[in-house]
């Protein structure tokens, strides 16, 4: 094994776990505000993949140039699910929330299926395409605009919740949530924007990945399990944790699946999920 | 029929009145009307008491059970499947003419003819759904005889069922080869197995080393890990290591995955000649584009079928499909051989719109052979049905397949089955092996990525 190919397993490492951050920062938001673990986020992440087929299949609008529509479209699907759904069972016991959002991870794949058949789909001539050769190492240009992509909306997101009175809003409401409404913050207005920033973030990175990834209905469940370990890995609740744990879970696949043996990538990244729980349960940025 | 008639004439009207006016039915219409609704689906001679109840079960209506992944990630695949065996029950029933010759056309003269009734069951992909769908379509469905499931793993659970309760199973598209290696007294199966296609592999490697001069001795292994990837994986090696290749890399990958890029950048460093690909549609899918962003071509892509055979898949990959090279039980450009496989593919693109595939092609012919044993069993009887299926002999030219028959030995497999190996050209599966049947030349080296 030679030097260029270790560099070339470590760049395909990154651009899949810049992907992997973005997926995981819109579940760890929804969580950090409100603690409740969002399991249908991967259907958010399917229901952005397919808004991108459909402006492309019917109205020949690029994945990237749809990027906007699709995150406007998923922000409004969260704040909808918050409004129909989430709001009833913010006091339920913990179970019925992890049942009310499994059921509407079935329900979303369900009608996915029914509605746009279960075809395995691709975008097939996207304005990003091809390859770039740097020296020995190559990657695909559309896999890199995506993991661009990925950062460019992550950092948007931090510089938002950082920078801009409603993001700050947000944090407080997620740092303590009586507190943040004695200061006259609106919780159900918090809630349910963080319930639309989540789902945008999950719909770009849907929009982003369909340039080279296969559409089907079931696609969301390929991603939610690495999505789960990044945000426990993160921190639950840190987007910045978030962020670095998808670089780390991407590396920690793609080069562990390659030097030990691609049977046991996905057992290489669960026992990272195990190390985490049992060694640091907070995370790496997590509250204590 | 006739209870039916009595119970749907006078509630028909008062309910569409009440439509018509825009009220909601009353619950005494609307219970009527179920009852109605529950009557008419059981149709056919009621044999007197008790409609509405438990289904009533006619006995000109002979219910098969069709076990096959209807969602989940293989749901397009079983979709298909569901639309051949469909398909082949029109024809058996003669609600379509079959064409001259075909051995479903025949219908059920031996049992009076008798309609069969499909029941399906939905597996998901996982191997204890299919279990418990098998059983529930033999304890509470009642059908004679089950079929299905494409995956072998499933096949393997469902038939541990139907072997426990002693119904006949015939497995029309599961290729692994451990099925018919467990002596089961009531499993049939008429698709030729893994250790076939495999062996043709090499056959054909041979072939091809003679045909260009070169040498394709390095192969990678590269399988998905189920059952049906790791059963192939452990024949490859062998086979490879007593015809003299050189295996170089060997990867079984789970197929449910997010990227393959380790796997891909493993066997790139493996530089082999050939690569042994065995993948469903997915991952089938995803692998071709990380050849192509790693920018990988072998000298040759040898697909085990499934994924690759998949209608969707040349939909979805569009030219970045071609010249992947798979084996096959079967191949539209056959019909030149034999003119029944383009009139039963007429049918079928006339009914679903898609063409036969060796997945659709070979469930349809499941079916048809499970009709012929039931015709000559002239019973419904399990016993019955099994000793029909033991002396099965169909000729080939009462098929859609490219097999010298249908015969079973003694473990139920289809002794005279038999494989193709085609290869994406032009946008169509051609087939291009065993060369006295082949329609086009192999296309060889495949071509670079950037040389296309």
């Amino acid at each position: 094994m030679t030097a260029d190919i270790l560099i070339q397993v470590l760049v395909s490492g990154l651009l899949i776990g810049l992907i992997y951050a973005l997926v995981a920062v819109g579940l760890t938001l929804i969580f950090g505000v409100m603690d409740i673990v969002n399991f249908a986020h991967g259907e958010f992440l399917m229901l952005g993949m397919y808004a991108s087929f459909w402006a492309f299949a019917l109205f020949a609008i690029d994945p990237i140039v749809a990027l906007p529509l699709t995150a406007l479209l998923l922000f409004a699907v969260g704040v909808i699910v918050y409004q129909t759904v989430i709001r009833r069972i913010l006091k339920a016991p913990m179970l019925s929330q992890i049942f009310a959002t499994f059921g509407l991870m079935i329900l979303l794949r369900g009608l996915a299926q029914f509605f746009w058949k279960p075809d395995h789909r691709l975008i097939p001539h996207s304005l990003v395409s091809g390859n770039i050769a740097l020296g020995p190492v190559q990657f695909g240009l559309p896999q890199f605009v995506a993991a661009l992509g990925a950062v460019g909306v992550t950092g948007a997101l931090w510089m938002f919740l950082h920078r801009t009175r409603l993001g700050t809003a947000l944090e407080a409401t997620a740092i303590d949530r009586e507190a943040a409404t004695l200061m006259g913050i609106d919780g159900q207005k918090m809630f349910a924007l963080a319930w639309g920033i989540g789902a945008a973030c999950a719909g770009l990175a849907g929009g982003l990945i369909a340039t080279f990834f296969p559409i089907f209905p079931e696609v969301g469940s390929n991603f939610i399990l690495i999505a789960f370990v990044v945000v426990v890995l993160g921190g639950f609740g840190s987007v910045t944790g978030a962020f670095l744990a998808g670089i780390i879970v991407g590396l920690i696949e793609v080069l562990g699946g390659f030097l030990i043996g691609p049977e046991y990538k996905t057992a290489i990244v669960l026992s990272l999920l195990l190390v985490v729980l049992l060694v640091r349960p907070r995370g790496l940025l997590g509250k204590a | 029929m006739r209870f039916a008639a009595a119970i749907t004439e006078p509630t028909r009207t008062p309910d569409f009145q009440a439509n018509a006016k825009g009220k909601l039915p009353t619950r005494r219409q609307t219970i009527k009307r179920m009852l109605a609704a529950a009557a008419l689906l059981t149709t056919t001679a009621l044999t007197g008491i008790g409609f509405g109840a438990a289904p009533a079960q006619a006995e000109d209506e002979i219910r098969i059970g069709v076990i096959y992944p209807l969602t989940g990630a293989a749901a397009s695949t079983g979709v298909e499947l569901k639309a051949a065996a469909e398909l082949a029950a029109a024809i058996i029933n003669k609600e379509i003419p079959a064409p001259p010759g075909l051995v479903a056309g025949i219908g059920l003269p031996h049992l009076h003819g008798a309609k069969i009734k499909l029941i399906f069951g939905d597996h998901q992909g996982n191997p204890q759904v299919g279990a418990t769908e098998a059983e529930r379509l033999i304890t509470s469905e009642k059908v004679v005889a089950l079929t299905g499931a494409y995956f072998s793993n499933v096949t393997a659970t469902a038939s541990q069922v139907a072997e426990r309760y002693g119904v006949p199973f015939l497995n029309g598209e599961s290729s692994s080869a451990s099925l018919t290696q467990r002596k089961f007294k009531w499993f049939f199966r008429t698709t030729p197995h893994d250790d076939l296609f495999v062996g043709n592999f090499f056959t054909f490697l041979h072939d091809m080393e003679k045909k260009t001069g070169d040498k394709l001795r390095t192969v990678a292994l590269f399988n998905e890990n189920t059952l049906w990837g790791n059963e192939t994986t452990k024949l490859q090696v062998k086979l490879a290591e007593e015809q003299g290749f050189t295996i170089s890399e060997k990867i079984l990958y789970p197929a449910k995955t997010t990227q393959m890029t380790s796997e891909v950048q493993r066997i790139k460093a493996a530089a082999p000649a050939v690569i042994m690909q065995s993948s469903y549609l997915g991952d089938a899918i995803l692998s071709m584009k990380t050849y192509k962003e790693l920018g990988f071509s072998p000298k040759m892509l040898l697909a085990n079928d499934a994924g690759f055979n998949d209608s969707e898949f040349l939909k979805t990959m569009g030219k970045d499909g071609e010249f992947v090279i798979s084996r096959e039980v079967w191949a539209l450009d056959q019909a030149e051989r034999n003119p029944l496989i383009k009139q039963v593919n007429d049918l079928m693109h006339q009914r679903s719109g898609v063409n036969f595939n060796g997945n659709s092609a070979r469930a349809f012919t499941g079916i048809a052979v499970l009709a012929d044993a039931l015709d000559r069993a002239g019973s419904t009887k399990p016993d019955a049905i099994r000793e029909a299926l033991q002396k099965t002999d169909i000729p080939a030219s009462g098929l859609i397949m490219p097999w010298k028959g249908v015969k079973f030995d003694a473990n139920g497999q289809n002794e005279l089955g038999q494989g193709i190996i085609v290869q994406v050209q032009g946008g169509q599966y051609v087939t291009v092996w065993p060369f006295d049947v082949a329609t086009k030349p192999v296309v060889y080296p495949m071509p670079a990525w950037d040389g296309r």
